[in-house]
């Protein structure tokens, strides 16, 4: 086990301060609030300038004082600075002057952003002795973390809802992980595991390993930053299960501020839910501080958490930086799919339809106005999740191999008669 | 009548290490004030000065979070499971 502790300093509890040290520990023992890792941020300062980060290869890595790891990483080295596009006709659907898509739908290797919190939480898993790592699951964390393991030599145990699309099932086992199905929601299998992992001595990600792995997730912030040149986004939109991934991406703004990487322009940051499950949108638009549990029902498996952990914490940063939320039905996740699609190419999972149909309606409403620039966290990929679309994107149009028909199909084939 | 209570990992120093614990009390609430008469200090531990479950901290009766049944008025029968989990991540 290393004893270097690199930049960290400690755990610190969100809720009472109290300190602990840098193990694989989650919650406070006096009031069970969320411990997160606190840095040594004048160190930092000293070591991440712009020119020291300019010879660092175009990886989330490239930000390594910023993230929990004691020494240089050992799993997912190549995960992160995925593409950010300008999204020009996006942004006419849209409704909005600008906007841009951060694509880790082409995040690598599992196509979605939990290879970022993924190679976080295994580097330091095995840091801290680990051999055999786990999680609970709606399907990405599963796939990542059995692909990261593999490939880090350490046995991945994987725990998700038994009612998961066939593909985020598969893109588990592939990798020789042991894939667990529960016959229950994804609370309950989180609930699960939360017993498991007091019980076993496995590297839980997103249980005991959780301040750690949560802390990946703000390597998108700084990313979408330096592609910008360093500017803070005016907006950003998220998607929230947990409510995490949206409390991270502002964290890790406000980190780039305090570090003097970028100027404080006041980044706003709004959260997007399905309406099928949507605690913490529901709550900000009551104006509530804490949310109502739900049970899930909706397409959008992968942010199909009820009990959302980092929901207070959400609420509190959309209210903080002047952001809204808002949440979208089945039908509008799947327009939304189909318009970042055929807009700008990019066929991500129902996640992403959440975070497109969501901004839509927020510009609709006002609450990002039309003159602005917004950045759309598009956080999983289509393939995944085929099922969704199955049945609503048309069928292709068959014909015989002989010209004839050909031409009589363009005769009665107003998708091909109107080029 | 007798429900078995869980006893989470961040709480068994408080348990002598005990992971289960069995209660005699009709409700939830009362279980938990069962529970310090055994171990003085665990229920600032699970109940804020407000007299609420802490907001990090979820209780189920049988698998069911009790903010779907009725809060600490939950009523426990013989042989009911009582687990407390601290919120745990998205994935």
């Amino acid at each position: 086990m290393s004893k270097s502790v690199g930049f960290m300093r400690a755990l610190k509890c969100r809720e009472c301060g109290r300190e602990y040290p840098l193990e694989a520990t989650h919650v406070c023992e006096f009031d069970f609030g969320p411990l997160e890792v606190v840095y040594d941020y004048d160190k930092i300062k000293k070591s991440m300038t712009k020119a020291a980060m300019a010879k660092r290869p175009e990886t989330m890595w490239r930000f390594r004082e910023l993230l929990p790891v004691a020494d240089e990483p050992t799993v997912g080295t190549r995960v992160g600075y995925t593409p950010l596009v300008k999204a020009d006709r996006l942004a006419k659907w849209l409704g909005v002057r600008e906007a841009w898509v951060k694509n880790d739908a082409v995040n690598y290797p599992t196509l979605s952003f939990k290879d970022r919190v993924v190679s976080v939480a295994l580097s330091r898993a095995k840091e801290l002795g680990f051999k055999t790592v786990a999680c609970a699951s709606t399907g990405n964390l599963a796939n990542s973390v059995a692909a990261n393991a593999a490939s880090a030599g350490l046995d991945a145990i994987v725990f998700i809802p038994a009612d998961l699309e066939e593909g985020k099932i598969l893109n588990s086992l592939i990798y020789g992980a042991r894939v667990v199905a529960i016959r229950g929601h994804y609370d309950e299998v989180n609930r699960l595991c939360a017993e498991i992992a007091g019980k076993y001595g496995w590297a839980f990600v997103n249980v005991n390993m959780r301040p750690y792995y949560a802390e990946g997730s703000k390597s998108m912030a700084y990313e979408v930053t330096e592609q910008l040149d360093w500017n803070l986004p005016q907006h950003t939109v998220v998607p929230m299960a947990s409510g995490s991934l949206l409390t991270k991406i502002h964290k890790g703004y406000q980190e780039l501020i305090q570090l003097g990487l970028a100027r404080d322009t006041k980044p706003t940051v709004h959260g997007a839910q399905a309406t099928g499950c949507s605690p913490i949108s529901v709550a900000f638009k009551q104006g509530m501080d804490f949310f109502k549990p739900v049970k899930p029902d909706t397409i959008a498996k992968s942010l199909a958490i009820g009990t959302p952990a980092d929901g207070f914490y959400a609420l509190k940063v959309m209210k903080e930086t002047g952001g809204a939320s808002d949440d979208v039905t089945d039908d509008e996740i799947r327009e939304a799919m189909s318009a970042l699609a055929e807009c700008e190419g990019i066929f991500t999972e129902t996640a992403g339809g959440v975070t497109v149909g969501v901004a839509k309606k927020l510009v609709a409403s006002g609450k990002i106005p039309a003159e602005d620039s917004v950045v759309l966290c598009v956080t999983g990929n289509g393939l995944k999740t085929l099922d969704a679309v199955q049945g609503h994107v048309g069928k292709p149009a068959e014909i015989k191999p002989s010209l004839r028909e050909f031409e009589q199909l363009i005769e009665s084939d107003n998708k091909i008669k109107s080029k | 009548m007798a429900a078995t209570i869980r006893i989470p990992t961040p709480l068994r120093k408080l348990t002598n290490e005990q992971e289960t614990v069995e209660i005699e009390s009709a409700t939830v609430g009362a279980a938990i004030d069962e529970l310090e008469g055994k171990f003085p200090g665990i229920k600032e531990r699970l109940v804020g000065e407000d007299g609420e479950v802490r907001r990090f901290v979820n209780v189920y009766v049988n698998e069911e979070d009790i903010r779907f049944l009725e809060n600490q008025a939950t009523t426990l029968k013989d042989g009911d499971d009582v687990s407390i989990i601290p919120a745990i991540a998205g994935g």
